[in-house]
């Protein structure tokens, strides 16, 4: 490295550190024209009005300073009255709840208030992004639970067990799952959560979609027996509200690490955004209608788009929560970033492959369907089109299929 | 309810192939259920939503309120649904408070309101009194808002 070179200043944790693949992907859509995109990690929905109306009354108000640390003591009463409602877990707002910059910054905050350094995190594999970075810039080591779809992508106490290893501190659970929709499975988190305890792990649960369950009941982690103590709860207004833009979310845990995690914010953000915190209080009181009119749109798209996967004849477990499906694509032979970008090139639909969410995810990409009838139909005709297409293409076909088991 | 029923209620302009798509029906299936729902008096009809505020006719909308006197049995019934035949009736309603029935009226000019109001409708016997208000301007017609600035969709090719 040469004097000039800028590089010698970049620490080596960050030097080091992969860019999102989702990255290099959005720039290879963005370059094209006339894309129908299906790799958009949020809701197609604009934040319900109510809301927006709220955060302009608040500016009226001339509400524009600074609020608490931790955030609005409201907020924090309708956050805990929320979580207690729909999860069951008990926190106290005046010392049990934290609100952050988006449940991104809660997980950075989280990890930074436990992890020193070479302290070993589990996490599920495939999941969102920003996990395993924000664990290495936390100076942590991130160790992947391989979830699959055998298993409708749950995480299964027998992989934890299987990927635990001395030094291990924490572990990161995010159900429902992006980009797999996972959802939790009770029995099996009750026996993580026996594991947890016989291991003294700290566990740290994003439950960000956890509203946009379609069948059956979503479990917290946190409301089983013994396990309130030792999880960081997080959760935010992004995706059911349909508020990503704002950056608003929470962490509620134990007085101690609320007390840490705070300490970190403090020092870094100071306080979410005043007018996101009003906005999100406004959600809180009187949103419970928007978000369930908005669940009832993705699960009829979900339930059309799971219906199309099958009948070109792609293997696409049905998932139960959130707006993704995850397709395999192995069938095709083709690796999951040679299907997204042949995808892209051949009949301009975006899908990200599943390698952008973790070493897991190769043989599969993510479908967000979380975007307009109009397009979802049309994109589903063209990936019809795409595959056919392949199989026409014959007999290397099966070649590929074997190289791909090779290099797995 | 039928699947169809619920699809339409949420508000997307689909057409038939689109609906069979989307619940995976056959479009033979959606024309049976949307029949159904006819014959049931649930689907009313198809009217296409015009902006109110503008078009080559001269539009007048006229809001009337009405007080009649109730008949034994039949309460407000009958005057409702005599009042409601008119062509230039676009909607009637049974209200409550300080009046009985909202009646809309749509004419091509002013003049063919009043003369509606002065000598078909007030004319009526059991109408004791009418209000007429005219609409200036619409912002927001059967759900869809009118000329305010459209919502952007700018969300980014591809998110996390």
């Amino acid at each position: 490295m040469s004097q000039e070179d800028p590089n010698r200043f970049i620490a080596d944790h960050v030097i080091g550190l992969p860019r999102s693949g989702i990255r290099d992907f959005f720039e290879l859509v963005s370059a094209m024209k006339d894309v129908i995109s299906l790799g958009i990690g949020e809701p197609d929905f604009t934040t319900p009005w109510h809301i927006r109306e709220a955060a302009i009354y608040s500016l009226e108000k001339g509400r524009t300073h600074y609020t608490s640390n931790l955030g609005t003591i409201e907020l924090r009463r309708e956050i805990c009255r929320y979580v207690d409602e729909q999860f069951g877990i008990g926190y106290d707002p005046k010392s049990e709840t934290i609100v952050t910059v988006g449940v991104s910054e809660a997980m950075d905050i989280a990890l930074r208030a436990i992890i020193n350094p070479g302290d070993k995190v589990l996490y599920q594999d495939p999941c969102f992004v920003s996990y395993h970075p924000t664990v290495t810039l936390a100076h942590g080591i991130g160790i992947a639970i391989k979830t699959e779809a055998a298993s409708a992508f749950t995480i299964k106490a027998d992989a934890v067990k299987e990927a635990w290893e001395p030094g291990c501190k924490a572990l990161i659970i995010n159900l429902p799952c992006n980009p797999t929709g996972g959802v939790a499975e009770k029995a099996e988190l009750e026996e993580i959560a026996r594991f947890a305890i016989e291991k003294d792990l700290i566990v740290i649960s994003d439950e960000i979609y956890a509203e946009l369950t379609y069948e059956g009941e979503h479990v917290s982690i946190a409301s089983l027996p013994g396990m309130r103590e030792r999880t960081i709860f997080l959760h935010g207004w992004s995706k059911a509200w349909a508020m990503t833009g704002w950056r608003i979310g929470y962490a509620c845990a134990p007085a101690e690490l609320t007390e840490a995690m705070m300490k970190v914010h403090q020092y870094s953000m100071m306080c979410a955004s005043i007018i996101a915190q009003d906005a999100a209080l406004e959600a809180m009181k009187n949103g419970a209608d928007a978000v369930q009119k908005m669940k009832v749109q993705y699960k009829r798209r979900r339930d059309l788009v799971i219906r199309r996967f099958h009948e070109i004849g792609l293997v696409c477990h049905k998932p139960q929560a959130t707006f993704y499906a995850f397709p395999n694509i192995e069938s095709t032979g083709l690796t999951s970033t040679e299907f997204a970008t042949r995808l892209l090139e051949e009949e301009k639909v975006a899908m990200v492959p599943g390698t952008a969410f973790g070493k897991y995810g190769e043989g599969f990409v993510r479908c967000s369907f979380a975007t307009g009838y109009d397009d979802l139909i049309e994109a589903c005709n063209r990936i019809e089109r795409f595959v056919k297409s392949l199989d026409a293409s014959g007999s290397k076909f099966s070649e590929n299929a074997e190289v791909t088991r090779l290099s797995n | 309810m039928n699947e169809v029923f619920k699809l339409l209620a949420e508000g997307e302009r689909l057409n038939e192939s689109q609906m069979a798509e989307i619940l995976g029906l056959s479009e033979k299936d959606v024309d049976a259920q949307l029949a159904a729902l006819q014959e049931e008096g649930l689907l009313l009809g198809w009217i296409p939503v015009l902006n109110p505020s503008t078009g080559s006719d001269n539009i007048v909308r006229g809001v009337i309120e009405v007080k009649v006197t109730p008949e034994r049995g039949g309460g407000f019934n009958r005057l409702a649904q005599r009042i409601a035949r008119f062509d230039e009736v676009e909607s009637c309603y049974l209200m409550s408070g300080a009046y009985d029935l909202l009646v809309v009226v749509k004419q091509s000019s002013l003049h063919k309101v009043a003369s509606f109001v002065s000598e078909r409708l007030s004319t009526i016997e059991g109408i004791v009194s009418t209000a007429t208000h005219f609409m200036l301007r619409a912002y927001k017609e059967q759900g869809y808002l009118i000329e305010q600035v459209e919502e952007e969709k700018d969300r980014l090719d591809v998110t996390p």
